[in-house]
């Protein structure tokens, strides 16, 4: 075969590697090219995290609206603090909004949904949202009732 | 019974010499890169061998997989109500094992015996020792560039495995067996990382790429120049192969999934 037949063949078995690469990373793995530059930083202080983890979504109206980045345990309060990436279009969540964490489904992830409040005032980046509410422990649920506290 | 201890022993360090030959054999084909206006070509050559022409098979089985993983996949998941899984149990499998194993298990089978063979008939045929006796280095004009394009040519196999069996699987789930599309696709991406699960098994098909490749042109640098000899050498490059690369994987996952 003649060699420039041999490289144009290669040339496009090098190509559709590139495009399997590429449909894996955009289509399988839903890496977006938007960079992490394009969202902000919110904070939420919760007493039990329950089941939630980082790369959770967190959702608003059942909107995918941002993911959580970190939970780590603050020594002084010993509650957990939660850092919420928040893409940068959604930037007026109303001051008194509140981070619940919710359950999708009966066995599903654990995320955050976001109740929205009605001050006028807006979340600016970096703030901590004022009201939150932790998961729903349905093990303590029960045996709470079940000791009658 | 001495004879037998002996014989053992021998065994023993056949085994061992024959590693250190093949450790040997990959320094100096990999040391010698011959110039890139030479060893280009040869690469080239090389990569459409045992990269292009391996591609139907890959595709094809690629296919099939992903469409039984489709078709299991709801069978199971369909009795717990949750068939909008299939997405990202296709995706997962795929991308972290089926894919960077199944197609080196192909190409084992595909290009590294014929790498053994064709390596194995130039020694049975004295052309390596001619290319010897004319100052040609056979390690960098034969061997260096069929390494390297197993090397290269096997994670783009892999993924491009991978691809097709989504597909493959989206054909069964969605067009066939009738789950919602937007949650196939919703589902995949939320639960496939693409560090954690594309990159790592990228990684495990460039290594499966090259040990494949190296036990390849080892066996049939190494084998009896016998049409015995190399038949057996072919037979060893497949058998080696799998099972070097079935144990790899067990360790790179331990390694890469294992949460210790």
């Amino acid at each position: 075969m003649a060699q420039r037949t041999t490289e144009v063949i290669v040339g496009l078995f090098m190509i559709a590697g590139l495009a399997a690469l590429l449909f894996l990373a955009l289509q399988v793995s839903g890496l977006s090219p938007k960079s992490d530059g394009d969202r902000y930083a919110l904070y939420a202080n919760f007493n039990d995290t329950g089941g939630l983890a980082p790369r959770g979504k967190v959702s608003m109206a059942g909107v995918t609206i941002g993911s959580i980045r970190s939970i780590v345990l603050d020594p002084e309060t010993f509650q957990a603090r939660v850092e919420l990436a928040i893409d940068a279009g959604i930037d007026n969540i109303p001051a008194d909004s509140a981070a619940v964490i919710r359950t999708s489904g009966l066995l599903g992830d654990q995320y955050i949904d976001i109740s929205v409040g009605g001050d006028l005032e807006s979340l600016e980046p970096g703030d901590t949202f004022y009201s939150t509410q932790s998961a729903m422990n349905l093990e303590r649920l029960i045996s709470n009732f079940a000791s009658g506290r | 019974m001495i004879d037998r201890i002996a014989a053992f022993g021998r065994s023993g360090l056949d085994v061992v010499s024959s590693i250190g030959r093949a450790g040997r054999f990959l320094a100096g084909a990999l040391a010698g890169v011959p110039r890139p206006s030479v060893g280009f070509p040869l690469l080239l050559r090389q990569l459409y061998f045992v990269g292009v022409l391996s591609l139907a098979i890959v595709v094809v089985s690629g296919l099939f997989i992903g469409m039984v993983l489709g078709l299991q996949g709801y069978t199971i998941l369909s009795d717990y109500g949750s068939e909008a899984a299939i997405g990202q149990m296709i995706a997962l499998t795929l991308v972290r094992e089926l894919g960077p194993v199944v197609t080196a298990l192909l190409f084992a089978g595909r290009a590294g015996s014929a790498l053994t063979a064709e390596i194995g008939l130039m020694k049975a045929t004295e052309q390596l020792s001619s290319m010897e006796m004319m100052g040609v280095d056979p390690l960098r004009r034969v061997i260096a560039p069929r390494l390297w394009a197993g090397f290269i040519a096997m994670p783009i196999l892999a993924m491009i495995f991978s691809v097709v069996g989504v597909w493959g699987g989206m054909l069964v789930g969605v067009d066939w067996l009738g789950v919602f599309e937007g949650a196939f696709w919703g589902n995949m991406q939320n639960s496939v990382d693409f560090i954690d699960d594309v990159l790592n098994g990228i990684i495990k098909s460039v290594v499966f790429g090259f040990v494949c490749a190296w036990i390849a042109v080892y066996q049939g640098y190494d084998c009896v120049p016998t049409s015995a000899g190399i038949s057996s050498a072919t037979t060893k490059t497949v058998v080696y192969s799998s099972l070097a690369v079935l144990g790899l994987d067990f360790v790179l996952t331990a390694v890469m999934f294992g949460d210790f």
